[in-house]
C-alpha cells in the first residue's frame, strides 16, 4: 500500500511565485493564479495550493482556522478541543466550487477564534506561543483532522491537482490580499493527500518552497528539540517551523533567519569587514543545526511582506521583478511577465542573498 | 640465547619468524632493530638465528630487512581444535597459572564483537538533488565545538551580541585524542602537537602532564586532568585552549591507570611532578567526584581557575547508562562531552576488561544524541567521540548519527608508524612510540610523524568532503545528526531503533 504524507519521505520539484503591493493596496487572486499556471508544466497535478494576507479584515483580530477532516468522527473531535481552548466568533464550511479537476475533496471548514484567556494564563506562554501548541495537538493527536492555516488576517489554500485548478477550487477570485503566492508541486511520488501540498504555515508565516534539501533529517532533528513535530516529512514544513522559531521565538529579523538558513561560506566571512565577521561567525556557529543545504527557492509570507530566498549555490531557479509599487517573485520570468510585462526592474538574485519586501509603513 | 621455560608454562609463540637464507646476507640489521631480541648472530653457525617466543610481530625488522628475507607468519602449531578451549584461551589460561597474575593488553579490544559502522551505509543524491563538487564549489569542515546560546540578544542599537561561550575551532572534524607523555614518547608527543596545529586542529596531553617544550603548542592543546592529577597546575590549565576532565577510557572503563616506574624517566618525572622511577598510579574514581554533582564542582573548579575563558571537556566510556551519564554531565556545565567506545586503544590495560567491559561506540553515540535532543539540551553541549574510528567512512557516519567531531588515538599511531603489536605495555616499542626508551624513542623523527599526521587527517577531510558532495551536502553542520543520510545493512529491528536509522531498501 501507498503511504501517506509523513509516514514517508517524497521528494518533490516545483514552481513557486509570489507577489507584493508595497502600498498595502488589495487585488484578488486572479494574477497570482494567471501566474503559476504559466510554469504548468514545473507542477504533475499532485499539489497546488496559495496564502493570501490581509483577506479577512473583518476578522482581523482572529486567528483563522482552515481544516481538513476526513471524517465527522474527526470533526466532532477536533471541534470539541477548539470548543474547549477557543472563543469561536464564525465558523462555516469553506466557500469552495465544484469543479471536475478537483475530486475526493475531504470536508473543509474555516472558523475565526480567539483563545480563552484563562487557558492562555494557566499555560504561562504568550497567545501565538498558546495557538500554535493548539494546532500541534489537533494535528499530531486528533486522526483525521488537519489544521492547515492558523495566522491571522490571512489563510492557506490547498488542494490535490493543479495549481489553477487549486485557485478556481477555492474562488480565489473573491479574495482581496496585499500579498499572494502560489505554488505547484512535483511529487516523486503519488500521496494523493490534500496536507501534504502547500504552501505550509504556522501562524501567520506560510512558506512555499522549490527544491529538495539534503540537511533535511539534520535540520528536523534539531527543530524537533524545540517543541516543534515534523509530522509531514516534507521540506516547506521543516523551512517553515525554522523561520517560525528564528522569528518569532529567537527574536530575529527575516534577514537574520535567512543568514541562518543560507549561511555565506566560510571563505566569504573571511573577507569581510571585522563587524560583519563577528555577525557572520556569530550566526553561524550558534545557529548551525539550522543551516539549510541543497538546492532550494522559497517564499516565506508573514504579515506585510515577502521574502524570497535561494540556497546558497543557487540550485534552483528565481527571478524577482518590481513595477511601481509591486514586485513580483518566481520561479520564471514568464511567470512575472504573464501579469506585468513591462517592468521597472528584474533580476536573479544571488544564492544566499535574501530579498525582502515589505509593505511600506507596516499593515495594521 | 633462548631461555628455559618449565614445560607447564610453555606456551607456543603466537608467530613464526620466517627467513628466507637465499636472501639473508647477515647484516644484523633485524637484531639491531629488534627490542625484544628475537634475532641474534650465530658465529658458529654463521647465520642469523631468532627465538620467535619473544616475538612480537612489530613488523620493524621485516619493515626494515634490506634484502626483504624476513616475514612474520601465524604459527600453525595448535592444540586439539575446540570450538570453546580455543588456544588463545588455554595460553592465557598456562600464563595465569605460572605467575598468579591478571593478564596485561593493550591497544583496542580485538575480539570478535560486531563493528556498526559497517554495518550502515550512506546516501548519495541522484536527480530531484544533485550532487555538489568539490573540487568546483566550496565544502565545509570547520566545526566549533561548544555550548550554544538559548536565544540571541542585541545590544540598544539592535545589533546582535556575541554571547557564546568559550569555543573550540576545528577546521577538520578529527582531533588527536588523549595519549599521555610517558605512555607515549616525546617525539611522538612532538608529532602529534605539530600536526594539530598545522590542520587546525587539536591534539589531547593525555593525564601526564605538558612538556616544557610543548607549552609553545597550547592554542592546539587540549589540556587533561585525569584522577591522578599529574602535572596539573596553574600554567598547565591556562597552557591549553580547553581542559578535558578524564572520567573514563574506552578500553579500560572503570578502573584506573598504573604507569610502571621505569617508565618515570627524568622528563616524565618532571613534566608529571612525581619523583624519577616511581610507580604513577591513577585511581580508578576521582577522589573529589563520588557523584555529579561533584562532577559539576570539578566543572566550574576549572572555570574558575581559567576565568571562564575555556571550554571544560568531560570524558566517559561507553558503558550501559551512557545517555542518562550524559545528560548529567550536558546539566554538570561541560561544554563538550567525549564519549570513547570499547574498542579504544590503551597503553596498557587489563585484558579481561579491555575485552568484556563497555559498550559499541554507535550505540552510544546513537543513544546520547538522541537522548540530548529528546531533554532538549543538545544546543548546550557538544559531541566527541572516540573508540575505534578507522576511516573518513566512519567520520562521516558517526557525524551522521549525531557526533560534531571525533578523536582518533590508534589510528594516529598507525600513521606514526605503529604496526599494532599489541605490547605498548612492554615499554620496548620498536617504532618510537610507546616507550621511553632513548634509542627507541631516536627512531621517530617528529618532522616526518607530523607530516604523515598531516597526510592523513588532509586525505580523510578530502574524501569527507567528497562523500559530502555526494550527498549534495556542503556544509558538515548539515550533515551532523541527519540521519536519513544512513541505512542498516544485516541489523536486526532492536539495532536500526537504538541507531535511529533505516534499513536499507525503505
Ligand atoms: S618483535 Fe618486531 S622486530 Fe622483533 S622479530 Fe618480531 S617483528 Fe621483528
Ligand atoms: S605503539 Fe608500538 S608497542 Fe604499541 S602497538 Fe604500536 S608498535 Fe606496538
Amino acid at each position: 500500500m501507498l503511504m501517506r504524507e509523513g509516514e514517508v519521505r517524497i521528494p518533490s520539484g516545483c514552481a513557486i511565485s509570489g507577489m507584493i503591493s508595497l502600498d498595502g493596496s488589495k487585488q484578488n487572486g486572479e494574477d497570482i493564479m494567471k501566474s503559476i499556471a504559466v510554469m504548468h508544466d514545473r507542477s504533475n497535478g499532485l499539489g497546488g495550493g496559495f496564502a493570501a494576507y490581509g483577506i479577512y479584515p473583518e476578522f482581523k483580530n482572529f486567528y483563522a482556522f482552515h481544516v481538513f477532516y476526513d471524517s465527522r468522527r474527526a470533526k466532532d473531535e477536533a471541534e470539541n478541543f477548539i470548543n474547549e481552548h477557543f472563543e469561536i466568533a464564525s465558523m462555516s464550511v469553506m466557500p469552495t466550487k465544484t469543479i471536475k479537476e478537483i475530486t475526493n475533496e475531504p470536508m473543509i471548514w474555516r472558523y475565526f477564534l480567539k483563545p480563552l484567556v484563562y487557558k492562555v494564563e494557566r499555560t504561562q506562554v504568550d497567545e501565538d506561543e498558546f495557538v500554535f501548541r493548539c494546532v500541534m495537538s489537533i494535528n499530531t493527536k486528533i486522526d483525521g483532522a488537519y489544521v492547515f492555516s492558523s495566522g491571522k488576517d490571512m489563510g492557506s489554500f490547498k488542494a490535490v491537482g493543479y495549481p489553477e485548478d487549486v485557485g478556481r477550487f477555492y474562488r480565489l477570485d473573491e479574495y482581496e490580499g496585499y500579498s499572494w503566492t502560489a505554488h505547484g508541486r512535483y511529487p516523486t511520488n503519488t500521496p494523493g493527500w490534500w496536507g501534504g501540498a502547500h504552501p505550509f504555515s504556522v501562524l501567520d508565516t506560510s512558506v512555499v518552497h522549490n527544491g529538495e534539501i539534503s540537511s533535511y533529517d539534520a535540520n528536523r532533528r534539531s527543530i524537533e528539540m524545540f517543541g516543534y513535530k515534523c509530522t509531514l516529512l516534507t521540506d516547506t514544513e521543516a523551512i517553515a517551523y525554522i523561520v517560525d522559531y528564528l522569528v518569532r521565538k529567537q527574536g530575529m529579523t527575516h534577514e537574520d533567519a535567512a543568514h541562518v538558513m543560507a549561511a555565506p561560506f566560510w571563505s566569504t566571512i573571511e573577507n569581510m569587514n571585522e563587524e560583519e565577521k563577528e555577525y557572520y561567525t556569530y550566526i553561524r556557529n550558534a545557529y548551525a543545526s539550522l543551516l539549510v543545504t541543497g538546492p532550494f527557492s522559497i517564499i516565506v509570507g508573514y504579515k506585510g511582506g515577502l521574502m524570497a530566498l535561494n540556497d546558497r549555490l543557487k540550485l534552483r531557479s528565481m527571478v524577482i521583478g518590481q513595477k511601481g509599487n509591486k514586485a513580483y517573485m518566481a520561479s520564471e520570468e514568464s511567470a512575472i511577465r504573464i501579469i506585468e510585462p513591462e517592468l521597472d526592474k528584474i533580476w536573479a538574485p544571488l544564492g544566499g542573498e535574501p530579498v525582502i519586501f515589505n509593505v511600506k509603513g507596516g499593515v495594521e | 640465547m633462548r631461555e628455559f621455560v618449565s614445560p607447564q608454562n610453555f606456551v607456543p609463540s603466537d608467530f613464526e619468524v620466517v627467513r628466507n637464507s637465499d636472501r639473508c646476507i647477515a647484516c644484523r640489521v633485524c637484531e639491531r632493530q629488534c627490542a625484544n631480541e628475537v634475532h641474534w648472530y650465530d658465529s658458529d653457525l654463521g647465520k642469523m638465528i631468532s627465538d620467535e617466543t619473544k616475538c612480537v610481530n612489530c613488523h620493524r625488522c621485516v619493515s626494515l630487512c634490506p634484502t626483504r628475507a624476513l616475514k612474520i607468519v601465524k604459527n600453525n602449531d595448535t592444540y586439539r581444535p575446540s570450538a570453546n578451549w580455543t588456544g588463545p584461551v588455554i595460553d592465557q589460561l598456562i600464563r595465569q597459572s605460572g605467575t598468579g597474575g591478571a593478564l596485561l593488553s593493550s591497544m583496542g579490544n580485538p575480539e570478535k564483537y560486531p563493528i556498526y559502522w559497517d554495518k550502515m551505509l550512506i546516501n548519495a543524491s541522484q536527480v530531484t538533488n544533485p550532487s555538489i563538487d568539490p573540487l568546483r564549489e566550496p565544502m565545509e569542515t570547520r566545526v566549533f565545538l561548544g555550548k550554544k546560546p538559548d536565544a540571541i540578544e542585541r545590544d540598544e542599537n539592535g545589533k546582535v551580541i556575541n554571547n557564546l561561550d568559550p569555543q573550540l575551532k576545528l577546521d577538520v572534524p578529527v582531533m588527536f585524542s588523549a595519549m599521555s607523555y610517558g605512555a607515549i614518547s616525546y617525539n611522538a608527543h612532538k608529532s602529534l602537537a605539530m600536526a594539530a596545529k598545522e590542520l587546525g586542529t587539536y591534539y589531547n596531553t593525555g593525564e601526564g602532564g605538558l612538556h616544557k617544550d610543548f607549552y609553545q603548542y597550547g592554542p592546539n592543546t587540549i589540556v587533561q586532568v585525569a584522577s591522578g592529577r599529574f602535572g596539573v597546575y596553574k600554567d598547565y590549565l591556562e597552557a591549553g585552549a580547553a581542559i578535558e576532565i578524564k572520567i573514563g577510557q574506552g578500553a579500560k572503563p572503570g578502573i584506573g591507570g598504573h604507569l610502571p616506574g621505569q617508565k618515570v624517566t627524568v622528563d616524565v618525572s618532571q613534566t608529571r611532578m612525581i619523583p624519577m622511577g616511581s610507580d604513577a598510579i591513577s585511581p580508578a574514581p576521582h577522589h573529589d567526584i563520588y557523584s555529579i554533582e561533584d562532577l559539576r564542582q570539578l566543572v566550574f573548579t576549572l572555570k574558575e581557575a581559567t576565568a571562564y575563558k575555556k571550554p571544560v571537556i568531560v570524558k566517559v566510556a561507553a558503558v550501559h547508562n551512557v545517555a542518562a551519564i550524559a545528560s548529567g554531565i550536558a546539566r554538570g556545565g561541560a561544554d563538550i562531552i567525549v564519549i570513547d567506545g570499547f574498542r579504544g586503544g590503551t597503553g596498557a590495560a587489563p585484558t579481561r576488561i579491555r575485552d568484556s567491559v563497555g559498550i559499541p561506540i554507535e550505540l552510544a553515540l546513537a543513544s546520547v544524541d538522541q537522548r540530548l535532543r529528546d531533554e532538549g539540551i543538545r544546543n548546550h553541549i557538544s559531541l566527541v567521540v572516540g573508540g575505534s574510528i578507522r576511516n573518513s567512512a566512519d567520520i562521516v557516519k558517526a557525524i551522521a548519527l549525531g557526533a560534531d567531531a571525533v578523536y582518533i588515538g590508534t589510528a594516529a599511531l598507525i600513521a606514526l608508524g605503529c604496526h599494532q603489536c599489541r605490547n605498548c605495555h612492554g615499554g620496548k616499542c620498536n617504532w618510537g612510540i610507546a616507550t621511553q626508551r632513548a634509542d627507541l624513542v631516536k627512531r621517530l623523527n617528529p618532522e616526518i610523524g607530523a607530516q604523515r599526521l598531516v597526510n592523513l587527517v588532509t586525505a580523510w577531510n578530502n574524501e569527507i568532503k567528497e562523500i559530502m558532495g555526494g550527498m549534495g551536502i556542503n556544509s558538515i553542520e548539515s550533515l551532523r545528526g541527519n540521519r536519513l543520510m544512513l541505512r542498516g545493512i544485516g541489523l536486526t529491528e532492536k539495532e536500526l531503533e537504538i541507531l535511529g536509522i533505516k534499513h536499507a531498501g525503505e
